[in-house]
Order: C-alpha cells, then sequence, then structure tokens
C-alpha cells in the first residue's frame, strides 16, 4: 500500500517537474519555431504556427546578410572569455585571502562586495560614461572587459570564497611547510583541489557576461558590439520582424546554451559544491 | 633635373595617395530597425561605392535608439555621426545646440531643400535654423474594410465625421462571433503608443495639455469625456487585451483581417495595401480621422529624419550621406529598385507628384492631403504655449507622456477608473511642471 502510493507520489512529482520544465523552456522552444516560419506565419494564432505552415532558414539568412553575424559572436567571446579570466586572476587570491587568512573584518568586506550588485546600473550609467568618453573606451572591447569584470567581480570572488573555505587549511599548511610559495600552493594544491567549483565560476561567469544586454549596449556603438546589440537591432515596434527577431535570438543563444549544455553536469556539481553538510 | 622631376612626380604621386586614403572615412548611423531603413542600408553600398566611405549601422529597437542617442548627444559622447531621429527630439536638441544645423543644404540646387514640404522642414527646424532632413512623414487616418461597410450597409464617409458618429459606425461592423473586432486601437503604454492615438482623440474632445501658463490640464471635463469615451468603444468594440496592443500589434490585427476600423499612421498604408503581405490589400480604404468638438489637431503628424550630432567628428562627409539619402535621386532609386509602392512617403513634392508612384500607390495623395491638413503649431481648440499635435515639444513631455499612457491603459484594463487615472495624470504633471520650472 505505502509502495503505491510513493509510485503515485513518484509519478505525479515527475509529472509537475516535467510540467514545470517544460513551461520554463517553452518561450525559447517558441523562439526555435518561429525562427523558422516566415514574418506572416509569425504573427498567426498559435495552433496555426505549428500546424498550418510551412518551414524556411530564410530568416537566417536575411539576418546574416544584414548583420554581421561572427563579428558580433567574436566580440561577445572575447568580452565573456576576457573578463571572467581577468576577474579570476583578482578574485583568486582576494577569496585565497579570506579563506584561509580571514581578517576581523572579513566578513563585511564580502557584504561590502555583495551590497554592490544591488545597485541599479543606470545609477552610475553617466560618470561611467563620461569616464569612458574622457578615456577613449567608448565602443571598444577593452573598455567593455573591464566593465564586465567589475560587474561579475563581486560573485566571482563570493563563489570561490565559499569553495575554498570547504578545502582544509591543514593541506595549504602542510604544502607550505614542504617548502611551497605562495604561487606554488595556489597553482599546484589550492587549484587542483578546488577545480570543480573555478570551472563552476568560469561557466557561470561566461553565461553571466555573455548575456550581459545592459551595458553592453550602452557602451558600444559599431565596433565592440556584442550579440546582445545584434539581437536588439532585429527588435522593432513598427513593421514585422517577429521571426527574425527570433532567428537572430536563436543565433545569439544557440553557442551558450550548446555549452550549458554540454558542461551541466560540472556547472550543477560547481553550484552544489558544499550545500549539504 | 630628371631627378627633381622624379621627385615632383613622386611627390604628387605621394600627396594624391595620401588624399585618397584621407578622404576614406567610416562614419556610423545609429537607426531604428523599420523597412525604410532595411532598403537604405541596402542601397548605402551605392554611395560608399562612389565615394570611398564607409557606413557603419548602429540598428536599435526605437526606445533603446532614443535613450542611447540621447545619452551620448547630451554627454557629447561623439560614438555616432548621423543620428535617426524624430519630430519631437529635432527640435528641442537643436535649441540646446546639440545638432549640426543643416541650413547650407539649402544653398544646393540640386537638393532642392524647397521641395521637401514646408510643414516637414519646419517641424524639423528650431530658432529658424534645420536641424534634420527627413526619411518620410506621416499623420493618421482612419483604414477602414470596405467589404465590412459595405455588408453593413455603410457608406464612406466622404467628410470628417465626429468620434459619436464613428462609434455608431463601429458599432455597426463589429462582429466577434466571426472574428472581427469593430475597431482596434493602440492600448499599450508609452507616449509614442497609447498617447499618439489618444492625444488626437483628446485634441478633437477640445482638450488641451497645459494652458497658456503651463498648468497641466488633464482633470478637465474634456480629457474625462475623451478617456470615456476611448475606455467604452474599446471595452465594448475592441479585441480582448487591447492593452498589450501598440502599432504592430493592431497592423497585424488589421492585416490579418480581425479589424473592421484602425486609426494609425498613414506610413503602413503601402504595407496594408501590398497583398504580398495583407490578406485585406483589395478591400481595405481611408478616411480622414474623426473629429468631435473641434477639428483641430485630430490627426497627429510625425516625421522620421537624419540629423547629424554637433559632437561628430566628420560633419562633412555625414552631410554629404544625409544629402544623398533624402535627395529625389534617392526616392526615384527606391523606387525603381524596390518598387515605387515601397518609396517614403510625406516629404518631398516631386515625388508625390511622380506619375509612377500615383500609379502604384493611389493612396499615396490621399496620405499628401492628410498631412497638409494637420498644424502642428496650432493643435488644440483652445490656445497652447506649446507645438506638436500628438506630444508636447519640451523635453518634460516624455516622462508625463508616459505616465499618462500607463494611466490611461490602467484605465482601459479596468484596474482604475477614468477620474482616478486622470487624478493621478494631473498630480504627476503638476509635479513634474513645477520640479522644471515652468510653474512657479
Amino acid at each position: 500500500m505505502a509502495r503505491a502510493v510513493s509510485t503515485r507520489t513518484k509519478v505525479l512529482n515527475t509529472a509537475i517537474a516535467g510540467t514545470l520544465g517544460f513551461l520554463m523552456f517553452f518561450p525559447i522552444l517558441w523562439i526555435i519555431i518561429l525562427s523558422f516560419k516566415t514574418e506572416e506565419d509569425a504573427i498567426r494564432a498559435p495552433l496555426e504556427v505549428l500546424f498550418q505552415s510551412g518551414w524556411t532558414i530564410e530568416n537566417f539568412l536575411t539576418v546574416q546578410a544584414r548583420s554581421d553575424y561572427f563579428k558580433h559572436f567574436s566580440n561577445s567571446v572575447i568580452i565573456s572569455l576576457g573578463s571572467t579570466l581577468l576577474g579570476l586572476i583578482i578574485a583568486i587570491p582576494a577569496a585565497w585571502a579570506m579563506a584561509f587568512v580571514p581578517a576581523k573584518r572579513t566578513k563585511d568586506v564580502l557584504m561590502w562586495m555583495l551590497s554592490t550588485k544591488m545597485m541599479p546600473p543606470v545609477g552610475v550609467l553617466v560618470p561611467i560614461y563620461l569616464i569612458f568618453r574622457d578615456t577613449g573606451l567608448l565602443d571598444s572591447l577593452i573598455g567593455l572587459t573591464v566593465v564586465l569584470m567589475l560587474i561579475n567581480l563581486p560573485i566571482i570572488i563570493w563563489m570561490l570564497y565559499t569553495y575554498f573555505r570547504e578545502i582544509p587549511g591543514e593541506i595549504l599548511e602542510a604544502a607550505r611547510m614542504d617548502g611551497a610559495t605562495l604561487k606554488k600552493e595556489i597553482l599546484y594544491v589550492l587549484a587542483p583541489m578546488a577545480l570543480p567549483g573555478i570551472a563552476s565560476t568560469i561557466l557561470l561567469n561566461i553565461i553571466l557576461a555573455w548575456n550581459e544586454a545592459f551595458w553592453t549596449l550602452n557602451l558600444t556603438a559599431a565596433n565592440a558590439a556584442p550579440l546582445t546589440a545584434f539581437i536588439a537591432s532585429y527588435s522593432s515596434p513598427e513593421g514585422l520582424f517577429f521571426a527574425k527577431l527570433s532567428a537572430a535570438s536563436l543565433m545569439a543563444i544557440a553557442p551558450i546554451l550548446i555549452m550549458g549544455w554540454f558542461s551541466q553536469k560540472q556547472l550543477v556539481r560547481g553550484l552544489t559544491f558544499g550545500a549539504v553538510k | 633635373m630628371k631627378m627633381k622631376n622624379f621627385l615632383l612626380t613622386a611627390g604628387t604621386m605621394a600627396m594624391m595617395v595620401g588624399a585618397g586614403f584621407a578622404s576614406a572615412e567610416e562614419i556610423t548611423v545609429a537607426t531604428v530597425n523599420n523597412n525604410d531603413m532595411i532598403v537604405m542600408q541596402e542601397l548605402a553600398p551605392k554611395w560608399e561605392e562612389a565615394t570611398g566611405n564607409k557606413i557603419n549601422w548602429v540598428v536599435l529597437e526605437e526606445n533603446v535608439l532614443r535613450q542611447r542617442t540621447t545619452q551620448d548627444i547630451s554627454t557629447n559622447g561623439g560614438s555616432f555621426d548621423i543620428m535617426f531621429i524624430g519630430a519631437y527630439e529635432t527640435p528641442i536638441w537643436g535649441k540646446n545646440g546639440w545638432l549640426a544645423p543643416l541650413d547650407d543644404f539649402a544653398n544646393d540646387a540640386n537638393y532642392d531643400l524647397e521641395d521637401i514640404f514646408p510643414l516637414v522642414r519646419s517641424s524639423l527646424s528650431a530658432d529658424n535654423h534645420l536641424y534634420a532632413v527627413p526619411l518620410y512623414s506621416e499623420t493618421s487616418f482612419t483604414y477602414y474594410r470596405t467589404d465590412l461597410f459595405e455588408k453593413a450597409g455603410v457608406a464612406k464617409p466622404t467628410s470628417q465625421i465626429t468620434y459619436d458618429e464613428f462609434r455608431d459606425i463601429v458599432a455597426k461592423v463589429h462582429d466577434p462571433e466571426n472574428g472581427i473586432y469593430g475597431t482596434c486601437q493602440r492600448g499599450k503604454a508609452g507616449w509614442g503608443e497609447n498617447m499618439a492615438f489618444v492625444g488626437t482623440l483628446a485634441n478633437a474632445f477640445g482638450a488641451r495639455w497645459f494652458d497658456e501658463q503651463w498648468q497641466p490640464q488633464l482633470n478637465s471635463p474634456e480629457w474625462n469625456a475623451a478617456i470615456t469615451y476611448y475606455v467604452d468603444l474599446m471595452t465594448k468594440y475592441g479585441p480582448p487585451g487591447a492593452t498589450a496592443n501598440g502599432h504592430n500589434e493592431n497592423r497585424a490585427l488589421f492585416k490579418d483581417g480581425k479589424c473592421a476600423t484602425w486609426i494609425d499612421a498613414t506610413s503602413a498604408a503601402n504595407d496594408v495595401k501590398n497583398p504580398a503581405n495583407s490578406k485585406v490589400a483589395d478591400i481595405t480604404d481611408f478616411f480622414q480621422a474623426p473629429k468631435q468638438a473641434t477639428d483641430k489637431g485630430t490627426g497627429w503628424f510625425w516625421s522620421w529624419a537624419l540629423a547629424i550630432p554637433a559632437s561628430s567628428q566628420k560633419q562633412d562627409v555625414a552631410k554629404d550621406f544625409l544629402k544623398w539619402a533624402t535627395s529625389k535621386e534617392y526616392f526615384q532609386m527606391v523606387g525603381e529598385t524596390k518598387g515605387w509602392v515601397a518609396v517614403p512617403s510625406g516629404t518631398r513634392a516631386s515625388i508625390h507628384e511622380d506619375p509612377r508612384l500615383l500609379e502604384a500607390a493611389p493612396f499615396a495623395a490621399t496620405i499628401k492631403d492628410a498631412i497638409f491638413s494637420v498644424d502642428p503649431s496650432n493643435p488644440t481648440r483652445d490656445p497652447v504655449p506649446y507645438t506638436g499635435v500628438q506630444f508636447v515639444a519640451i523635453p518634460e513631455f516624455q516622462g508625463i507622456g508616459n505616465f499618462v499612457g500607463q494611466q490611461v491603459a490602467a484605465a482601459l484594463a479596468g484596474d482604475v477608473t477614468v477620474e482616478e487615472a486622470l487624478a493621478a495624470s494631473q498630480d504627476f504633471a503638476t509635479r513634474e511642471m513645477t520640479k522644471a520650472g515652468y510653474i512657479k
């Protein structure tokens, strides 16, 4: 009897989880469907879109012909990888110091770092815009990489701090007693043990930088514009561009979706690392 | 002597090559994603080939573009050499000294500035200086379905009808059981969305945004009558979920045969009358937007134009492109390569008189007449201190217009009463105008 109830519960839970998963995935599924429809078909009633219209790859060809996808793609890759790597260079020593050599105010410093994420970005848009104008960084990959690194730095430090805290300090102490320098201690002892955490930090920050749309739209024009600007160029309140917008969106999110798909185990493992004690 | 000649020739060649490189400039154009600009992007390589210059296009959604260009031009950022802006921003930015004057276009006989309709030129000028040149201009008129009117026994109005008469017609053609709604009007909140239509409706009912002392008038009986009419009309005869419908959604609904009437931009006519895009191309006709207490300001006026920010370092090249992109030859090139029905309307007299346009788009004459009937300098029944039909040409209007648009949308959704929506709008407008120093 108990077994029957348990199976029913399992089925119910699976059904609920499946439904919720489908609902969450539905917008992306709809983007995929619309991207293969003509503009006229894309605005028809949902059932007509599904069953009474043909399929076409014309939108992808038009989008590529009108906008240089590969230039935007390479800008996205440079900005997201660059900002994540730059962030790691600063965050690993910072997280190491706070995890293994905590001071009286370490917790306060961590909270202060997190508090910078609570400020709406638009609040500092004009000052940063003026700094970028005066330093010639407007519409440059370097400028955008630095800004995205700064925005994601608190998250990188927090994540690494959490992972580092799980590693017993005694192991590092032993390495030190064996004569390891600080550089060797971090590179050959700490880094291999924290690899799942570092990997998930890298993955999450690449995703965050890839999808960042406020700064990438506001600080770029023609040269450094990444895929977020590529999508924005197909949004329009006048005229019909739903299908092309869907095609542009799919082209923009496809690389990160594929990367997320292949690294999901790593990502979940890293994100849940140390969650259950 | 030979050596001297050699050096002279080499020097001249080096100067020529240098000059060649110097003249090849790259300019950045910020623009929206609409059909007319897509055509321009497709034809621009001809200008690039002829001049050796290159254009970098930055295409953004209209609201993003507005925010992005405002931010750049107000901080003297210099990210763009040409901006695609409207009749609202041009005079304000021109007065601020943010745009390069284009007065010297008048000296170019080939460009023929006088050929551009005076109304359009004046709407893109401030303090007698021209600050932008138009790609297309529009007013609003009523799209209607000839087959549904015929079925309901309604004749096409031959003169301007009142909104009361319009409602009677809408009631007759309303047939929701067959998926046809009596009227589709903008409901999506925003000064450029629902307030474009609501602004002209309010004008028709005798309302005004401000009195001569800049005191907001949003709690006046005229505004109340206009919004009450709007909510009543849309609730009884509009499509469900109308607060989500802006220009685009209504255009799609109309083209799909779901609306019997639609009061909106003349610039959509080409698309609606194109059988390749529209199910109702052959059964759509137009008449003037209705009046009520007055016939002033009942059709809006808008112009999309190209301007050069004062911060641009390449103003000469930018001017050269502007002349090319708004010349008679450009419009003719669009007609010859993309079809005359695709030619942007409402800017040049010579293009509107071209027999090829009149043959391909017979409604072009109706559009011209409608545009000529608008007077942005005298938009309301009672005197006002501002210009602009569906907007008020002051910087504060964007914020006020958006807020009132949200209140009107809330009233349409039934979340608040018309009185509550207008009271909140009046408070907001009074606060903003006091803060900006218009009201002491």
